[in-house]
């Protein structure tokens, strides 16, 4: 029997998995580089859906799998730390279907504001964690992640890199299930409701799980040798397999998926048949510690090879504990605004006023580069508003009168929404200025949608997250919409320019499709209103 | 086959990662073991882009090691230089000069006028190169597209004679 033979991204080869394995719902927020999961598993036929954040797309997965269905919840690294508080006390309840959190980390910073290494998650919430080398693994071990999950009723964490969700690599697949258990509800409330009667036997049990894992991966967990020369041993886990395979091809090479809890004793045999051990891992010492922990003479990396990718050649040098400093390649050309992008004239005008900007996360933090250089902080999702309110609660008045917080559609649902309701309870003594960047899409992930584009992600017409209107009710004193898309005169500039005086809390939404989006944005739109059309029409027939 | 190493490279918007994604797939239907790299994320904000595709026996990386690719094509002139030291001695360079500017229809169609030219000193039939831009251009697109390819491809030829 001949087995297809397909060539994936690792984050398509994980959708295909879910697929396969029959996974009732997919959730997540988008960011790079695991956007593509969702989007290919709702291209697939899988049900899909964005949620406003991390924390919340957890939550949801929770609920699912409480239920009895499988279901998997995609972020970035920086994500995670959004969707933590409910991790770590999901890790205490029983899931009845599979759950798989999927956790890709940038390591390298490709389009990252920081290079966390979610390893520590793992250890730090108790829970097993996976971790692919190529493509062909990330779809195995979406399937054995679901698997370990249901056997366990515990969530169980794919930590992908860079390197695995975007490279392509061949995948030979396996026969998708055919019958699934159907989801119902099953009272069971000492397992599920973490009040400390009951989260602290689950607490003890959660510790029992981890004993039972690491004894199952000791003896039947994914784990590879490659036999080689015994002088050199190297250990290594994810895409750091790959490269130090390529850059020691007569070295002893020892692999393995489920990177929490570890396989001991499996790492020590190998340990003990190797005169020189080095383990290879990209990011933090997590898996060098751990192994020296448990009294194993393994050799880590310098210092100096924590930042970055690793590659070939970076593996070759620390096999030669070479510190010299590396060839610093050429500059490439940075990213900017896109020319014609509606936030060019909006960060203009904030240059010329001379603004504090308190920024936050997306295209527009690109506002920091010349010509506009008009953005003073950016710190995380949604922090726009809360850092703008520390500047205005501290500095002296002429300062504090010119702060800003500038932040994105999709950015204020995700985590801006608590920031205004902070402004309206903990108003500075000179109000404050918050600008929401509309330009009616996630625009720096690829354009996805979000609860204020009105459209699902499949982008089908849906209920619509009304920015103005909410900051009415929440009790901002001043509100205003302004349409920049003919902006030419200076009603921007007036407006921030007489809202920066007074001592009250304002919001304008600066609304204008990005240019990138605009386009498809009218197929959809145009697509959805035929649809209410067809729909009412076929509504007075009945 | 030993392992073929190579480089696209550009700016956001030029089709960097489509003509990787043709050449890692025409190189896969060839039959061959692929394994195909990128970043992307801002590349859509006009930075710099590039892409690295490996075919053959015993793959392992997924990234090109710098000074190892046996061919690099880059679409950007501003990005030749940056992107040189990805070649190795020896390495061929397909550059943008090697399309003459009027000689496309549709300057979008550069990408695939590059694999055009690199097709020449790489070895995968040309059937897997329809094939592969079929799969991954869209139907109204392939006529010119496919011109583009020849076009890329006499244009190397020209220069190799």
């Amino acid at each position: 029997m001949t087995v297809e033979r397909l060539l994936l991204s690792g984050d398509d080869a994980v959708a295909l998995a879910a697929l396969h394995a029959g996974v009732r719902l997919g959730t997540g927020y988008p960011g790079t580089p695991s956007t593509e999961i969702l989007e290919t598993f709702d291209q697939l036929g899988g049900r899909a859906q964005w949620s406003p954040n991390e924390k919340v797309a957890l939550e949801v997965g929770i609920g699912s799998a409480f239920a009895g269905a499988r279901t998997i919840v995609t972020m970035k690294h920086v994500g995670l730390n959004v969707a933590a508080d409910a991790l770590f006390t999901a890790a205490y309840t029983d899931v009845e279907g599979g759950l798989l959190v999927i956790s890709a980390d940038d390591p390298g910073m490709a389009s990252s504001q920081n290079e966390q290494d979610n390893r520590h998650y793992a250890r730090a919430a108790a829970l097993p964690m996976l971790e692919p080398s190529d493509s062909q693994q990330a779809y195995d071990f979406t399937w054995l992640g679901l698997e370990l999950s249901e056997r366990w009723k515990i969530p169980v964490i794919l930590r992908l890199t860079t390197r695995i969700c975007h490279a392509k690599t061949v995948v030979r697949p396996r026969p998708a299930l055919q019958t699934l258990p159907e989801p119902s509800f099953k009272r069971d409330v000492p397992a599920r409701v973490m009040i400390p009667a009951y989260a602290k036997p689950a607490h003890l049990r959660l510790r029992q799980k981890l004993a039972e894992i690491a004894a199952w991966n000791e003896a039947e967990g994914p784990f590879e040798i490659h036999e080689g020369d015994a002088t050199l041993g190297i250990i290594a886990t994810g895409i750091g397999a790959m490269h130090a395979r390529e850059a020691a091809p007569g070295a002893s090479h020892l692999s393995f998926g489920l990177t929490y809890p570890l396989p001991i004793e499996r790492l020590r045999a190998f340990a003990d048949r190797v005169e020189r051990l080095v383990v290879i891992e990209e990011g933090d010492p997590v898996l060098v510690d751990a192994l020296r922990a448990v009294g194993l003479p393994a050799e880590g990396k310098p210092e100096m090879y924590r930042f970055g990718e690793l590659n070939v050649e970076r593996v070759r040098r620390i096999l030669a504990n070479d510190t010299s400093p590396e060839a610093v390649p050429p500059k490439g050309k940075p990213p900017e605004l896109c020319p014609g992008c509606s936030h060019r004239g909006v960060f203009e005008t904030l240059r010329d006023l001379d603004c504090i900007v308190s920024g936050d996360i997306g295209c527009y933090t690109l506002g920091v580069l010349p010509p506009f250089s008009a953005m003073d902080t950016c710190v995380c999702m949604g922090a726009s508003i809360g850092v703008g309110l520390g500047l205005r609660h501290v500095l002296p008045e002429e300062q504090a009168r010119r702060v800003v917080s500038v932040i994105g559609d999709s950015t204020f649902v995700h985590s801006g929404l608590t920031g205004l309701a902070e402004m309206v309870y903990n108003p500075p003594p000179t109000g404050h200025l918050v600008l929401i960047l509309d330009n009616g899409t996630t625009a720096m992930t690829g354009q996805q949608e979000h609860p204020g584009t009105g459209r699902l992600l499949d982008h089908s017409a849906t209920n619509l997250l009304n920015f103005e209107e909410t900051a009415r009710a929440m009790g901002v004193q001043n509100v205003h919409v302004i349409d920049t898309t003919s902006l030419k005169d200076d009603s921007l500039r007036d407006l921030i320019t007489d809202l920066l005086a007074r001592n009250e809390t304002s919001l304008i939404v600066t609304r204008q499709p990005c240019v990138l989006a605009a386009p498809k944005i009218r197929l959809y739109e145009k697509a959805n209103a035929e649809q209410r059309a067809a729909t009412c029409s076929a509504d007075l027939v009945d | 086959m030993k392992v073929k190493n190579v480089v696209i490279a550009g700016l956001g918007g030029q089709g960097v990662l489509k003509a990787s994604d043709i050449l890692a797939d025409a190189a896969f239907r060839a039959g061959f073991d692929v394994k195909k790299s990128e970043l992307h994320g801002m590349s859509q904000r006009g930075g710099s882009v590039s892409s690295d595709v490996r075919y053959g026996e015993g793959l392992l990386s997924p990234m090109v090691p710098p000074g190892e690719a046996d061919v690099l094509v880059v679409l950007e002139e501003t990005q030749v230089e940056i992107n040189r030291p990805t070649l190795r001695a020896g390495g061929v360079l397909i550059g943008p000069d090697v399309i003459a500017p009027e000689s496309l229809k549709n300057k979008k169609s550069l990408n695939v006028a590059l694999l055009g030219a690199a097709s020449t000193v790489l070895d995968i039939a040309d059937e897997h190169w329809i094939a592969a831009m079929h799969a991954n251009l869209a139907e109204k697109l392939h006529t010119l597209n496919e011109q583009a390819f020849e076009i890329g491809r006499e244009a190397a030829r020209a220069r190799a004679a």
